[in-house]
């Protein structure tokens, strides 16, 4: 059925005129109207809880006056009946951008140098924080969109950009078609929004990503503060950031993990966002919880996909397929967990969608009081406004829906949505019901005419002459219905047209075949309506909701792992201690620790794994690694110290899983070699299954990333990147030396207790001439090798790591006597000018000369082999096999200050070991079961066990699937994810909305 | 047998002078016959001889056997192998070593020449003998490789190799050996609008398979009777219509290599290989029916899909040979094609622990490999009547490891086992410890 929106002008004009009570008027002589309008005999919500049987609601210049069982009405009202028909508070979306005009797109092009500095002057120093917009500034209301949410049942909606990471200030606006902007903006400033992504239309670099967008957004809330106290300048950004720093704060996260990103970063400075989730809350509903966030939740379900064709099935993931199974149950689960939220239409294009997935998050076990909280009450207390909208309590704006019967009932027809006290006319609750059977009489001849449907303004018809059917067209408008249709036998059509009083359809005017004037009667026949026997019978198939695993993917447990006492018995054990390698050894280990080391060890509550003919090493530790991360390279700037890989550490990446497969237990997550100062680190265990925050090591000691070379003068970028400061080696030495500087008398400034603007820069690399923080240095070539270590001798620290290091070999001495250790690559070379003398004998010079030396991976597929690439290192330069194997063991622990607890077989250390089916530095020797914590995290046959586990979930969905296209549901093409394997040279904008 | 160690002493020792040149010099022609006894000789074929003779004269093996059976003093000179092992020269095919030399640096790099339809570009001409990169192949037992273009839907035309050349006419073993075509992607990455970021199928793939379609029966058509006005792209592949070339078609999941081989048989082809094969193992009763072989792309690679088992990869070989098909190993699909084709002996390793046996194994990098390129008369296993193109080992070379090849011979010449790389190795060992 086609919704027709019909405005009823009469009313509308009443409180246009009230609105602009000061206004001139030219075209006509001032006419204003103040009197009452009644809505009797309704079911009223006066909220979700406060509900009135046969109920009054009463109604005057756009505001409700009463709403009650029984409501005195004055003399000057105008009652409609409404006959048993039902009144709810109309709804509100707090996450709009209605009326908003679209910013052009950014125009990137591969081919125009990209643009470092802010363009706009008297603001902050970042096009993408626009806290000074309004919203209101820029509002203007159109009928087209405002029709779709109308018919979705909204009355009011919080609107703004959908871009920037400081979006500005919100305007709250009824969807008044009648009034101006003077009525309908209930408040100009009701929100300050925030999101991850860049403003569209700024063409700035930084933040490119997600970490640089946390860390500028750090920074802007510290400037703000200090900025109220020393304002020796003006900042048009900041002090709109300040002055609106009362309003509620809405959050544009749009997915679980930047939900809990989003409530970190607002933890920090005191406050709490309201988070505009990605509907996939469900999959970590306790870490969810515990943010104790209000949360706007979007209701567009993922459809089905089209799984007809298994060649085109086989692409899909089941994590995809999982989310389309159980993200409906996404409200529901949050309900469960007395989370406040409400809905947003974000991410819908029709009405239609809009109420099926409400319906569809009801039937996935969402309470319908909390359904229309989430509606109503809720986002109106969100932002305080609940005396204004949200119910239909004395003094709130007439906002209301008139339906047919409960709202979230299927049947139900929402017939008017009413804002601000006009009436939006969404389906005519006037129309006369005719369906039935009738007996038409015409020309003497009496045919039978049954009208039947959903709809009682489209009633279909078939019409039988005797027992023939007939081709009949029947249309029911405006209060008449006309019908054509030829009689047996005749070439030509009989036409009727007929009115539809409530008596029924009267006597009609009719045309016959052959041209003569006629006159048609209906008489309505007594017998029941035939229920419409053609229409597809639905199938109410149960709901089967597949268990959510950890992660909610392949692979993911379907119970989390637990740390047990695990005693491996009669193994090859390889201490990396002075002991060497000892044969037909016990180890027991216990509360996630080494406990004992012996011969005949026993522990009656132990696991026993019999390792004969096995090999126990400690877990490989991969110093240089990119996996589970969310970005990789924040090159907006030539220097990111700010930024935090801790921000953006993705577990759920499935290279954690099979990086674990690969024996591999601690990664250091690198920022990439965009810039001469990169960021921060992050060091994880690989802990499948588990919460970001759960997988970085705590108390970790503090690395940063820093690069040299062809990637930081950016020569391999393209003929455009040649406008950013450093192009040449002799340039990345000056960034170094202009920033440790300045770090240095920022430093003095502190030390001597004079009051400095926190500049989170700053102190990191702060930390770093104080020795508190460490430098893992991306290195190719001697010259800046030296280089790097001369800057930090000046600055009396030293580097800590050189990574890659590939011309190490070349100025080892210096390495050795400076103090450096080295991570570097087994054989990797000639991919760029800077690694043409690169060699595989590298790790082996290096560590002959008593450096320590570790090899990394830098990529997903090598950090699964990295017991491989170690091994390399005895055909290259003859390494013993015990200093090969503490090549990505001991010696990154080391590097990483955590040989303390990691890297070799001490009693007390973590129970982070790999039992290997052979000598661990043989190509032959795989991963049997890898330990961290004492909690097995991988296990070779449960593996494939998982794997035929997995076969059976998607084969379940697969056929779900099919059913759902069978039943009409809408479906979408197969795609495979475009999975992204960072290294250090990836450099790509994040956008949180690509998630 | 003090005097078979003095000699090889006495090899050493000349190797090694020869590191202060930074280019290998090819070696000379093979001039005195020698014989290789004691080592475990991996055939190539699937067999092993433990305590092996192998000799070898004018550049061509003359006699396999046990230790025992052997007439030493037919030889000039004799190389105790005791101890260790003794492999078949191993081959890289479906390689563009030569075709580049830096990965980054674009006046480097000749592999990949502009347009779709390019049968007549030969390989041969530009590759490179002299290249650093394919000199570290030599120390991990890599002799020999197809050299193939790159790009476009038909790259061109691939030669075969082998590493010990003055120059390419030197090198070459086998001219214009086979045609290199890219089956169109069924799915491509999608940059804009609502699916940017996904891999969603490919809209031109039809009108991708229609370039091929057309171009092959008019190339077959122009075979059976041709013009006056040559045609060189039709000539380059008239070949592939009488069995005197092989189609090679890069092809990874099921739907490109079931539509590869209907394409080859419509269009008159007498042998194809698929390269790539990600998803063989889908199809392998197909690819059985028509005796495809596969050229299974590396094996150190990810999984294809999130679901994928992680070690999928892996276990390919030992899939597709229990279903009796023809598998070969290549170093080519994924980064750094070049520089990683010196661990072509460890992919082979790789599929020993994933289920193959040992000389299974061994023959996926030299027999069936030299059956797949066509060329198992000549190389491929040690094999009376074959070129002597094969090396010593003190260990397992198929493990990295063990991999310390010692002496490697090419059609019978001692090669320099040197490289730009051992050279700078040995000028920093001997600046930090004298030697």
């Amino acid at each position: 059925m086609k919704k027709i929106l019909i405005f009823l002008c009469v009313l509308s004009i009443l409180s246009n005129l009230k609105a602009q009570e000061y206004f001139p008027t030219n075209s006509e002589i001032k006419s204003t109207s103040h009197h009452y309008t009644a809505f009797t005999n309704a079911k009223i919500y006066v909220t979700p809880t406060l509900i009135i049987n046969n109920g009054t609601l009463l109604i005057k210049d756009g505001r409700v006056i009463g709403a009650a069982a029984d409501v005195k009405l004055p003399k000057n009202t105008t009652i409609i009946n409404l006959n048993g028909k039902f009144i709810y508070p109309s709804f509100i979306d707090l996450y709009s951008d209605f009326g908003i005009k679209k910013p052009s797109s950014d125009g990137f092009s591969p081919f125009r140098s990209p643009q470092y500095d802010s363009t706009r002057d008297g603001y902050y120093w970042n096009d993408h924080v626009l806290p000074e917009k309004n919203a209101f500034d820029d509002f203007e209301y159109q009928s087209k969109d405002a029709k779709v949410l109308i018919e979705s049942g909204f009355g009011v909606v919080l609107s703004n950009q959908k871009n920037a990471i400081a979006r500005g200030s919100a305007v709250l606006v009824a969807l008044n078609e009648f009034d101006n902007n003077h009525q309908r903006v209930i408040s100009k400033k009701a929100s300050q929004n925030f999101g991850f992504t860049r403003a569209a239309g700024s063409k700035q670099s930084y933040p490119s990503s997600l970490m640089g967008m946390i860390a500028l957004m750090r920074q802007m809330f510290y400037d703000a503060s200090w900025y109220k106290t020393h304002k020796n300048m003006n900042d048009i950004t900041l002090e709109a950031l300040i002055a609106n720093e009362m309003l509620p704060k809405i959050f544009d996260a749009n997915s679980k993990f930047n939900d809990l990103r989003a409530s970190s970063l607002a933890k920090e400075f005191n406050f709490n966002f309201i988070i505009k989730g990605g509907g996939d809350e469900y999959e970590r509903i306790d870490a969810i919880k515990n943010t104790n966030s209000r949360y706007i939740l979007p209701l567009n379900f993922p459809d089905a996909f089209d799984v007809s064709n298994p060649i085109n099935a086989a692409k899909i993931t089941l994590s995809e397929m999982l989310r389309w199974n159980q993200a409906p149950g996404n409200p529901a689960t949050l309900a469960k967990n007395n989370l406040l939220f409400s809905f947003t239409f974000d991410g819908l294009k029709d009405a239609k969608t809009f109420r099926a997935n409400l319906l569809k998050a009801i039937e996935y076990g969402l309470d319908k009081t909390k359904a229309l909280e989430a509606l109503t009450t809720a986002p109106a207390t969100f932002i305080g406004q609940q005396t204004q909208i949200g119910s239909l309590n004395n003094g709130s704006w007439a906002n209301f829906l008139i339906t047919s019967g409960d709202i979230f009932d299927k049947n139900t027809v929402l017939y008017e949505n009413w804002t601000q006290g006009n009436a939006n006319v969404v389906n005519d609750k006037n129309i006369i019901p005719i369906n039935g059977n009738y007996t038409l009489t015409l020309d003497n001849t009496n045919y039978s005419l049954s009208l039947s449907g959903d709809k009682a303004d489209t009633p279909s018809a078939v019409l039988k002459q005797d027992t023939t059917k007939i081709d009949a067209k029947l249309v029911y408008k405006n209060g008449w219905i006309s019908l054509n249709f030829k009689p047996l036998k005749q070439a030509n059509f009989n036409r009727i047209s007929a009115m539809v009083t409530t008596d029924g359809i009267q006597k009609g005017i009719a045309t016959l075949y052959n041209g003569e004037a006629s006159t048609a009667s209906f008489i309505k026949l007594n017998n029941t309506e035939n229920k419409s026997d053609n229409k597809k019978e639905e199938k109410d198939v149960a709901l089967n909701i597949l268990p959510l695993s950890f992660p909610n993917m392949a692979f993911g447990f379907t119970e989390k792992p637990v740390q047990q006492s695990i005693l491996v018995k009669n193994v090859t054990l390889w201490t990396n201690e002075k002991d060497g390698i000892l044969k037909n050894t016990d180890v027991l280990l216990k509360n996630g620790k080494i406990a004992k080391i012996g011969k005949n060890l026993s522990d009656t509550n132990a696991l026993v794994i019999d390792g004969a003919g096995k090999h126990l090493t400690n877990g490989i530790i991969d110093e240089h690694s990119h996996i589970a991360l969310e970005s990789v390279n924040e090159g907006g700037h030539n220097s990111s110290a700010e930024a935090r890989m801790q921000d953006v550490v993705n577990p759920e990446d499935i290279s954690l899983y099979r990086t674990l497969a690969g024996g591999v237990t601690t990664s250091q997550l690198l920022h990439g070699s965009a810039n001469p100062i990169g960021a921060q680190s992050a060091i994880i265990k690989l802990k499948w299954g588990s919460l970001p925050e759960e997988v970085i090591i705590k108390n970790q000691p503090k690395f940063i990333k820093f690069a040299l070379g062809e990637n930081v003068k950016q020569s391999n970028w393209g003929n455009s990147e040649n406008v950013r400061f450093p192009q040449t080696r002799m340039g990345v030495e000056q960034v170094y030396m202009d920033y440790f500087t300045r770090a240095k008398e920022y430093d003095d400034l502190k030390k001597k207790g004079i009051p400095v603007r926190k500049d989170l820069e700053l102190e990191t690399l702060v930390e770093i001439i104080n020795s508190q923080r460490f430098i893992t240095c991306h290195s190719y070539v001697q010259t800046e090798i030296n280089m790097l270590m001369k800057v930090a001798e000046k600055f009396n620290f030293r580097v800590n790591t050189f990574t890659h290091i590939l011309e190490g070999y070349k100025v080892a001495d210096k390495m050795k006597a400076h103090g450096v250790g080295a991570s570097t690559f087994a054989d990797w070379w000639a991919f760029k000018y800077e690694v043409n003398d690169a060699i595989p004998y590298n790790a082996s010079i290096m560590n002959s000369l008593g450096i320590t030396v570790a090899i990394n991976s830098d990529d997903a597929e090598m950090s699964r082999r990295l017991n491989q690439e170690a091994s390399k290192s005895m055909k290259y330069g003859n390494m013993s096999e015990e200093d090969a194997w503490k090549l990505v063991t001991l010696n990154p622990a080391k590097l990483l200050h955590l040989d303390n607890q990691l890297g070799s077989f001490k009693i007390g250390k973590d129970a982070d070991v790999v039992l290997w089916s052979a000598n661990p530095l043989s190509i032959y020797a795989h991963a049997e079961k890898v330990i961290i914590d004492g909690i097995i995290y991988f296990d070779y046959d449960k593996d494939k066990q998982m794997v035929k586990a997995d076969e059976k979930r998607r084969n379940t969905l697969i056929n779900m699937m099919l059913d759902a296209k069978n039943n009409g549901d809408k479906t979408r093409i197969p795609f495979k994810k475009d999975k992204i394997y960072f290294t250090c040279e990836t450099v790509s904008d994040y956008n949180s909305n690509n998630n | 047998m003090k005097l078979y160690l003095i000699k090889s002493i006495f090899a050493v020792v000349i190797l090694f002078s020869l590191s202060v040149f930074s280019q290998q010099t090819p070696a000379d022609k093979q001039s005195q016959s020698i014989l290789i006894i004691g080592a475990t000789a991996h055939i190539g074929n699937g067999t092993v001889i433990n305590n092996s003779a192998i000799g070898f004269d004018k550049g061509k093996i003359n006699f396999v056997g046990d230790a025992a059976s052997v007439n030493k003093t037919n030889y000039n000179t004799v190389i105790d192998g005791t101890g260790k092992d003794l492999y078949p020269g191993f081959i890289a095919p479906n390689s563009s070593l030569g075709l580049a030399e830096i990965d980054a640096v674009r006046a480097t790099l000749d592999f990949e020449e502009r347009g779709e339809l390019n049968p007549n570009v030969r390989s041969l001409i530009a590759f490179n003998t002299e290249s650093k990169v394919i000199e570290s192949m030599r120390p991990n037992g890599v002799l020999m490789a197809q050299i193939a273009p790159r790009g476009g839907l038909i790259s061109g035309s691939s030669s075969i190799v082998q590493f010990d050349a003055w120059n390419w006419e030197d090198a070459v073993l086998k001219v214009d050996d086979g045609i290199h075509i890219n089956w169109p992607a069924t799915d491509r990455r999608s940059f804009r609008g609502p699916d940017a970021g996904k891999i969603m199928p490919n809209k031109d793939y039809k009108t991708d398979i229609k370039q091929l379609d057309d171009f092959l029966n008019n190339a077959y058509a122009y075979s059976q009777l041709k013009a006056e006005e040559k045609n060189l792209k039709y000539e380059a592949v008239i070949g592939l219509f009488d069995g005197s070339k092989k189609l090679f078609i890069n092809a990874d999941n099921a739907q490109q290599i079931s539509e590869s081989v209907a394409f080859a048989l419509n269009h008159h082809i007498q042998k194809m290989v698929i390269i790539g094969g990600e998803e063989a193992y889908k199809v392998t009763s197909l690819l059985k029916q028509n005796n495809v072989p596969v050229l299974l792309k590396r094996l150190h690679s990810l999984p294809n899909n999130e679901d994928e088992d992680v070690d999928l990869p892996y276990r390919l070989p030992k899939i597709l040979t229990d279903a009796g098909l023809l598998v070969g190993l290549q170093a080519a699909g994924g980064g750094m094609e070049r520089m990683n084709t010196r661990n072509l002996p460890f992919y082979a390793g790789t599929a020993i622990a994933y289920g193959l046996t040992y000389e299974q194994g061994v023959a996926l990098i030299t027999l069936n490999n030299a059956k797949i390129l066509g060329m198992n008369d000549r190389i491929g296993s040690l094999e009376l009547g074959k070129d002597a193109t094969l090396f010593v080992s003190v260990g397992d070379a198929l493990d990295m490891k063990t991999n310390q090849v010692e002496q490697a011979f090419i059609q019978g010449r001692n090669i320099s086992l040197d490289s730009h790389q051992k050279a700078l190795y040995n000028r920093y060992m001997k600046k930090y410890h004298g030697k």
